[in-house]
């Protein structure tokens, strides 16, 4: 696990941030801040903010209400001078397929203006730092996913900014990719760099310093993996495995113990506040409904589990009709 | 604005330009077939009017008003017909444009200093050239008359009088009214407008399609640079354009260049820089490629081609039609560029003309630059 960095100053600050298109909120008043040199995750399902928050971030999108500041500039009227101190990766690939890995990487160091001796050094640590020695080359629309991604991240990064923004950096790349993609930001990040990452993946989330958990435009809530997992997590999760498991959960929903059940692998995660009380419930009601019973046990709360307890709590406070379990 | 910026954007995008041959080969080829197209079908020269001749009178005389006929360019005999049924059928199957009919007693009213009859029947469903032909026929004929008149007044006076007025006409610019030299400089400019704006209408909305344009602005690159980088390689395409254009002109279609060619090549690059910043605005505007290519084609070929006065004289458009050429590019292209082909005229002549092309070439780059939005919004 990535140590957390020492408390310092924000790099990011955002206040009562706003982001309308018409009549819908994208984004709907949000306030957090980012230390310099920590991880900060974004986590949330898709359509949530994520993008249109980190857009606002860079100077690519203007807020609707609200203010913020990025690397000590103000993202209302500075975003042009927040553009030379930011790193960003668009969601989707955003290199040039038809141009070779070093003619992308020689493009955004013109871009950039970096001097010239600098310049051929950056363009080594990128080709290394990709895997990407031996395919300078190659067209990059011949490259694989993993590998554009890490050319997007060095390009992103060739002008050294104190602070790099990834929309979704691994979305639709091999877990082992993923994987390596990860390391990369920690090495960056042990270099002192700030990572505001966004991503809907529930593992990656885990490698984040601190998370921010946006649903519909909000931030439902904020703090590291473990404050996440304690914190917002109150109740007990029982991992129940069982025949019939699609079946098994509209019998566990009607206990009234049980708060919520969820499909989770091929069992059942069921959220209770007395875990005992609910065991039983549980044993008995399966018992009586003729479905056989393989284990029961208690466990830790993932991620997701804490993410699905704040939406349906988020969703029953709202007073809007669920739209049905998973 | 930052040249080295503007350097690496103008760098990438010739490297689109050189990935993709088959565009560059578009580039090149469109232009270059265009011309020889137009060059070749777009004549307004009437030569060679194909002729039938129903002669009843079959004499000397008949012959030898014939002959005034086939004799010239203007006209080539195809067949003589013996009845209406086949002069008419000739007509009707476009064999021939015209008909010539010499009555039985032709060269007999001739010889008693009477007046002789000859019917023309003439194809007018191609009005311009129907009367075109009908000058030609009314030509010979009057310098038919004219010579009968001579000898009769020779016969009779035994002398020959001065004629009262002697018409001697010089033509200028194009001495032999070939309709070529006046076409093929203005289609030059047409083809060029079209062409530029083309090239460029896709470069902004293409990078907005695939998304790179998201990456692009979120860096410190400024408008600016993105536009006028996109415009240079397009620019030296669209000059190596002009330059094999004007070599066709002159050595396929053997249109003398009569003015100053540096001039013709730096009013060429002033059009072609507003063209293309012409096209990068549509690009700007549109974001969809082929909304911008089709935007692209009809802002600049239709009014180009119609009402540049690159065929359709703009004094003869009713006004307010005129009024509309005024804020037509072509127009004031087309104007130069034939200036100083047919003319041989500089800028002591054309400085008006130069002077809007500035204007629009200069007001249409500040809007793309002014337009380019470095927001996703």
């Amino acid at each position: 696990m990535h140590a957390p960095p020492p408390a310092g100053d924000a790099i990011v600050e955002v206040q009562g941030l706003e982001k309308h298109f018409g009549p819908f909120k994208a984004v709907a008043g949000i306030s957090f801040s980012v230390r310099r040199g920590e991880i900060f995750g974004f986590l949330g399902p898709n359509g949530a903010g994520k993008s249109t928050t980190i857009r606002m971030l860079c100077g690519l999108l203007a807020p609707s209400a609200g203010s913020g500041r990025v690397a000590g500039l103000d993202i209302v009227r500075d975003t042009e001078r927040i553009k030379t101190r930011i790193g960003y990766m668009s969601q989707k690939f955003s290199l040039y397929d038809e141009l070779t890995v070093e003619e992308n990487i020689d493009f955004y160091s013109g871009i950039y203006r970096l001097p010239r001796a600098k310049k051929a050094e950056r363009k080594g640590w990128v080709l290394a730092m990709a895997g990407l020695q031996a395919h300078r080359t190659a067209l990059t629309a011949t490259l694989s996913g993993g590998w554009k991604q890490r050319l997007a991240l060095g390009c992103a990064v060739l002008h050294e900014p104190p602070i790099l923004f990834l929309d979704e950096p691994t979305s639709g790349v091999d877990p082992i990719s993923r994987r390596q993609f990860w390391d990369l930001i920690y090495t960056l990040s042990e270099r002192g760099v700030t990572v505001f990452v966004t991503t809907h993946y529930m593992e990656e989330s885990e490698y984040c310093d601190r998370l921010g958990v946006i649903y519909r435009g909000e931030l439902i809530a904020l703090g590291t993996p473990r404050e996440l997992k304690t914190r917002h997590m109150p109740e007990a999760v029982l991992e129940v495995d069982c025949a019939r498991p699609n079946d098994a959960m509209g019998v566990l929903e009607r206990l009234p113990g049980v708060k919520e059940v969820a499909l989770f692998g091929k069992g059942l995660h069921a959220v209770a506040a007395d875990a005992d009380a609910a065991g039983r419930e549980i044993r008995d009601a399966l018992a009586a409904g003729g479905f056989r019973l393989d284990r029961m046990e208690r466990i830790t709360p993932t991620l997701e589990d804490v993410f699905v307890s704040l939406i349906e709590a988020r969703e029953n406070a709202n007073g809007s009709p669920r739209e049905g379990h998973r | 604005m930052n040249l080295r910026r503007l350097w690496a954007i103008a760098r990438k995008e010739a490297l689109h330009i050189r990935r993709d041959p088959r565009s560059l080969g578009l580039a090149i080829g469109i232009p270059m077939l265009m011309l020889l197209m137009f060059g070749y079908a777009l004549t307004l020269d009437v030569d060679r009017v194909p002729l039938v001749v129903w002669d009843q009178s079959g004499t000397v005389a008949s012959r030898d008003y014939i002959a005034q006929f086939t004799g010239s360019r203007y006209f080539q005999f195809v067949r003589a017909v013996a009845n209406y049924r086949d002069l008419e059928r000739a007509i009707d199957l476009r064999d021939a444009e015209i008909a010539l009919v010499i009555p039985p007693d032709f060269a007999s009213r001739i010889e008693s200093a009477q007046t002789a009859p000859v019917q023309a029947v003439i194809d007018g469903s191609d009005s311009n050239t129907a009367a075109i032909v009908l000058g030609y026929t009314q030509a010979v004929t009057a310098t038919y008359n004219q010579r009968i008149a001579v000898d009769q007044i020779r016969r009779a006076a035994g002398g020959l009088p001065a004629p009262a007025l002697d018409l001697r006409p010089r033509v200028w610019f194009n001495e032999d009214l070939k309709s070529r030299n006046f076409i093929i400089p203005g289609l030059i400019a047409v083809i060029m407008g079209l062409i530029a704006a083309l090239l460029t209408s896709l470069t902004v909305a293409r990078e907005w399609e695939r998304g790179t344009m998201e990456q692009l602005i979120s860096t410190p690159v400024r408008a600016p640079e993105i536009i006028l980088g996109k415009l240079a390689p397009y620019f030296v395409i669209g000059m190596v354009d002009v330059l094999i254009a004007v070599l066709m002109a002159v050595y396929l279609f053997d249109v003398p260049l009569l003015g100053s060619v540096p001039l013709l090549f730096a009013m060429a690059a002033l059009f072609i820089i507003g063209t293309l910043a012409q096209g990068i605005l549509i690009s700007t505007l549109a974001r969809q490629q082929l909304l911008a290519s089709q935007i692209a084609m009809v802002s600049t070929f239709l009014p180009a081609f119609l009402l540049s006065g690159f065929m359709f004289a703009i004094p003869n458009m009713p006004t307010a039609v005129q009024v509309i050429t005024y804020i037509v590019p072509a127009r004031y292209f087309v104007a130069l560029v034939k200036g100083i082909y047919q003319r041989g005229v500089g800028l002591e002549t054309l400085w008006l003309d130069a002077v809007f092309l500035s204007v629009f070439s200069t007001v249409v780059a500040a809007a793309a630059i002014a337009k380019f939005r470095k927001r996703l919004e």
